[in-house]
């Protein structure tokens, strides 16, 4: 019954976002008001039924419902509560129908929040938005219903969720995601609803900007969270890959991070509208980019799904009519909206104009790495692959200088500052960052002259970044209240969370580099009992338990970790056998803190011994990853709750509702 | 067509470029790999039946023209499957051998069970060893073996009626028209 | 109306400069860390470089597979049923390791035609074998099959 509902659902859904698509679209062509109105109701409608759907497959997938297939291969009866809500969306059907539930979502927020716009914007913006849902419910409905059912016969039990999966960061990890990833269907919506009005303006940018933001933050969130997933649960210590499936999720996040910039500059200056306008469209033709690849079996990857080719064209056809609809308009209506205004060679809006283009070049740069597979096949080069190698140089180089301007950013004004002024600004900041990077290669002389340079324009990168904006967020407060540390709390929440932003990617930016040039990994075969020393630290393989989960057997390594004598930490790691799939784990033992993490994983029990392969590492200030990542999360949530984006301002541009349909 | 539009046309044409670039990946989908065994003898094996683990089965036991399907009470689909492999083993139109793959024995026996067993003999391989050796991609999936125990086709996925009668059948009996017969 | 000019001559000149040295540097970068993907007959008939890295990917041979008794040195043997390479490793085998299994390894080919890996690559996905592999296995299969009508 539960799964019947859930279909029928779904199909009311589809019903709806054709209405929210096609009705309000109508109306406005044929000026009948009243109709283009219905927008908005059949947005929550559609809202209501999607999600009814989502909870349906929830339930489901809670009461061991194995008649459905989807459940049937995605959990077992042995599988934990919480991951069976995580295997919800932990494959291709029910990761489609979190998708379209978020975007639901954002559509039910843009109707609900969206009172201060003209009544004629939103009914375009949803939309927009309704003909996104619509071919992604057909899609679900017509090639990947997670609803179909298993009848007449059906399994006792499930065949388990992919032990890669059962794990705390994957019931977060896609979530968040896809929030960023659908979030940016807002923002596309919104310039595509301009595009036909043909008008951009400031008081545009101001809309679009807290939407574009939150996206931004879930985004953000979500790949910190994929990151340490791949760190702790893929057993050998490494946090990006720069795997198709990761690229695809980092390309939107570029687009995204150059569309917020180049959003301030239009909402404070008037300048790069059209430019604004086509990042709004990338960054959701990114998105849906990335989830075509992981779908369609293009490229292969750890991540990606059963590939289906069916479901592969289907997508593609979606994408094409979206993306290239879009960029037509684009082509048609962005001429009509360019403008030239008028800054000097020094001010902030060359700044963002330099990051803009740096930020486009990187995303295409890592496209066409990703790509490069099918593009060497087409020109008959062979099976070539480029590796992480490749997008590691290329991406390094080209953000060197764009970390470099972040530093700048915040003191830079708009339309012109005086050089110098910056000099006079920069000069203790830079000189104390070249001492910081200087000592830092004083202290790591003994290595190569590559990872010397690499650690020395890394240090000095993070300590510009972190001492620009701090002085700059000192002196911004010290403006608000005579005693600077109160007033830095004062500053409007928008510089608040750029100070963050930018603050937290300096952060990030130490976990990089030190991490990737400080680390000790040592791949080490130890019988019990034994020891190996690893940059200071003694780890000592103590004794292998045997452990029984929920759904899984273990065995334990015990690992006792001590500096000088002292014990300072007990790792356990696992290797465990799922019970259902039969499948081998690799779960590693971690002790995290801000200095350092100290990381032992299992590899293999070596034949006819006792001895295990185990990896043990020393790794200073990974977390900073992380930590980084979260607070440029939080930048995001402050640089959103601004209170100027929800300060009416319909008296001043365009038609009240009731005045619209006076006019009907 | 004035500069300024082409300008503004430069994102369309690139995107329909990469759009022309993935529509030619498309398709190309690892599942539809052939077996590396095609034309060639099943590999040499020796297992226990699922059904007593005292009695062993090799290669030599398997007599063509037969299927070999790769099932397994893990697997979704072979729940699925089942009941025309029930009809068609009823049918007496071909030998039917069951490969259960991956499985424990209890519950491959339980589902033998429970559901029926078309299976002439079913080869009990927990290890998955003998389906890495014959290509096996996953469950379920059959094998089509011609008399001289030779594998002629590899179908991934569910048999069905029309599975049997349109892709497997024409292969072990071409009839007249299909080329001439070994 | 000249200053403005200038300054838009400017800017086009070094955003073309810049995209200029932006493309170099993407093909520089391909070209360093492109990695071609040998099989082992393309190694035994001398087509695979000795020197740089290269992809060597094939089925591990049953019964190939030796261990050092006291580090983590391992060596084992790669097929496409046609030619055989083997290869040696210090490090951690991967999870799916197995004989049997197809696999990638990432390393270099040496002089005296042994393969030392840097990397062993199995995918996370039990039945996962890399089309790569299944190809050059194919290929070698078909060109056998070829060859022996004519001997």
């Amino acid at each position: 019954m539960i799964p019947e509902i859930g279909s029928l659902a779904l199909a009311f859904g589809l019903g709806l976002a054709l209405v929210q698509f096609i009705i309000p679209l109508v109306g406005i062509l044929t000026h009948r008001w009243r109709l283009a109105l219905i927008a908005r109701p059949a947005a929550i409608g559609q809202f209501f039924f999607v999600a009814l759907s989502f909870i349906c497959l929830a339930y489901s997938f809670y009461s061991n419902d194995f008649s459905i297939a989807y459940v049937a291969s995605h959990s077992n009866r042995s599988l934990p509560v919480a991951y069976r809500l995580g295997a919800t969306w932990g494959g291709h059907e029910g990761s489609l129908l979190l998708w379209v539930f978020l975007l639901s979502s954002w559509t039910l927020a843009v109707a609900l929040l969206s009172r201060s716009l003209p009544a004629l914007t939103r009914v375009r913006v949803l939309a927009v938005l309704g003909a996104v849902s619509v071919g992604f419910l057909i899609f679900i409905i017509f090639t990947s219903n997670p609803f179909a059912r298993l009848l007449p016969v059906y399994p006792i039990d499930g065949s388990d969720l992919n032990p890669l999966l059962q794990d705390p960061g994957m019931v977060f990890h896609p979530p968040l995601l896809y929030m960023g990833y659908v979030g940016f269907s807002v923002a596309f919506a919104f310039a595509i609803a301009a595009l036909l009005e043909g008008r951009i303006d400031t008081l545009w940018a101001r809309w679009v900007r807290p939407w574009t933001q939150a996206a931004w933050m879930f985004l953000t969130l979500g790949i910190a969270a994929g990151s340490w997933w791949a760190y702790y649960e893929l057993g050998w210590g490494g946090w990006w890959f720069w795997d198709p499936v990761e690229n695809a999720s980092f390309m939107p996040w570029l687009i995204g991070t150059a569309l917020l910039h180049s959003l301030a500059a239009t909402e404070k200056r008037g300048v790069f509208k059209a430019w604004t306008t086509l990042l709004a469209i990338a960054a959701f033709s990114f998105s849906l980019l990335g989830t075509f690849l992981v779908r369609s079996g293009v490229l292969t990857s750890v991540h990606s799904f059963a590939s289906d080719p069916v479901r592969g064209t289907y997508i593609l056809v979606f994408l094409g009519v979206v993306v290239g609809a879009s960029l037509i308009l684009f082509a048609i209506r962005g001429s009509k909206v360019a403008v030239t205004s008028w800054y000097n060679l020094l001010s902030r809006e060359l700044l963002f104009l330099i990051n803009n283009l740096i930020l486009v070049v990187v995303t295409v740069m890592i496209l066409l790495g990703t790509l490069q597979p099918i593009i060497a096949e087409l020109l008959g080069m062979g099976k070539v692959s480029v590796g992480p190698p490749y997008f590691n140089m290329v991406f390094n180089i080209l953000m060197t200088p764009l970390v470099f301007l972040i530093g700048l950013g915040p003191i830079v004004n708009w339309r012109q500052y005086s050089f110098d002024d910056l000099i006079k600004r920069t000069r203790v900041s830079a000189l104390v960052s070249l001492m910081a990077a200087g000592s830092m290669v004083v202290i790591e002389s003994q290595k190569a002259l590559t990872d010397l340079l690499q650690i020395f324009i890394g240090i000095f990168l993070i300590v510009w970044v972190v001492l620009l904006n701090i002085t700059d967020w000192w002196k911004r407060g010290s403006k608000k209240s005579s005693n600077s540390l109160v007033g830095m709390t004062k500053v409007s929440p928008s510089f608040l969370g750029m100070y963050f932003a930018h603050i937290g990617l300096a952060i990030v930016v130490i976990g990089v580099v030190l991490s990737s040039h400080l680390s000790v990994e040592k791949n080490v075969r130890l019988g019990i009992g034994q020891s190996q020393s690893v940059s200071g630290y003694d780890f000592k393989f103590d004794k292998i338990t045997n452990v029984t989960g929920p759904n899984y057997d273990a065995l334990r390594g015990h690992f006792i970790v001590s500096k000088d004598g002292e014990q300072v930490a007990e790792l356990h790691a696992e290797k465990r056998q799922y019970r259902a799939s039969r499948q081998w784990m690799t779960e590693a033992g971690i002790d995290a803190n801000l200095m350092r993490d100290l990381y032992v994983a299992l590899g293999e029990q070596i034949e006819n011994s006792n001895d295990w392969a185990v990896r043990i590492y020393v790794k200073p200030f990974i977390t900073c990853l992380w930590l980084g990542g979260i607070l440029m999360g939080i930048g995001g949530l402050l640089a959103m709750s601004d209170k100027r984006y929800r300060s009416r301002v319909k008296k001043k541009f365009g038609v009240e509702e009731n005045q619209v349909i006076g006019v009907a | 067509m004035n500069n300024k539009t082409f300008v503004f046309l430069i994102p369309f044409l690139f995107f329909v470029a990469m759009a022309i670039l993935l529509w030619t990946g498309l398709g190309k989908d690892p599942t539809k790999l052939d077996s590396q065994l095609i034309g060639k003898a099943i590999p040499v094996f020796s297992r226990s039946t699922l059904q007593d683990e005292s009695v062993t089965i090799t290669n030599d036991d398997i007599k063509g023209p037969a299927l070999i399907n790769v099932f397994a009470s893990w697997c979704p689909s072979c729940y699925n499957e089942h009941p025309y492999l029930m009809t068609l083993s009823k049918s007496k139109e071909i030998k039917i051998y069951g490969l259960n793959y991956k499985d424990e024995r209890s519950k491959g026996l339980k589902f033998i069970n429970d559901l029926g067993n078309p299976y002439y003999q079913i080869i009990f391989d927990n290890s998955g060893r003998l389906g890495i050796d014959m290509g096996v991609y996953g469950a379920p999936e059959t094998f089509l073996i011609n008399d001289k125990n030779e594998i002629i086709y590899r179908h991934v996925g569910i048999v069905n009626q029309q599975v049997w009668e349109e892709i497997l059948k024409p292969k072990i009996y071409p009839g007249e028209l299909i080329h001439g017969g070994r | 109306m000249k200053p403005l000019r200038k300054r838009r001559l400017i800017f086009v000149i070094s955003i073309v400069v810049g995209l200029g040295a932006a493309i170099g540097l993407g093909l520089y970068a391909m070209q360093q860390n492109i990695n071609l993907f040998y099989s082992p007959q393309e190694v035994a008939t001398g087509k695979a470089p000795v020197g740089p890295l290269i992809r060597l990917g094939g089925l591990v041979v049953a019964g190939s597979v030796k261990r050092d008794a006291e580090s983590l040195q391992v060596s084992f043997d790669l097929t496409d049923n046609a030619e055989k390479v083997t290869v040696s490793y210090n490090g951690i085998l991967p999870d799916l390791f197995r004989e049997g299994q197809g696999i990638v390894t990432m390393g270099k080919l040496q002089e005296d035609g042994q393969f030392v890996a840097e990397e062993v690559l199995a995918k996370h996905d039990e039945n996962y074998m890399s089309p790569e592999v299944a190809e050059a296995i194919k290929k070698a299969e078909a060109e056998a099959k070829a060859r022996k009508p004519k001997e």
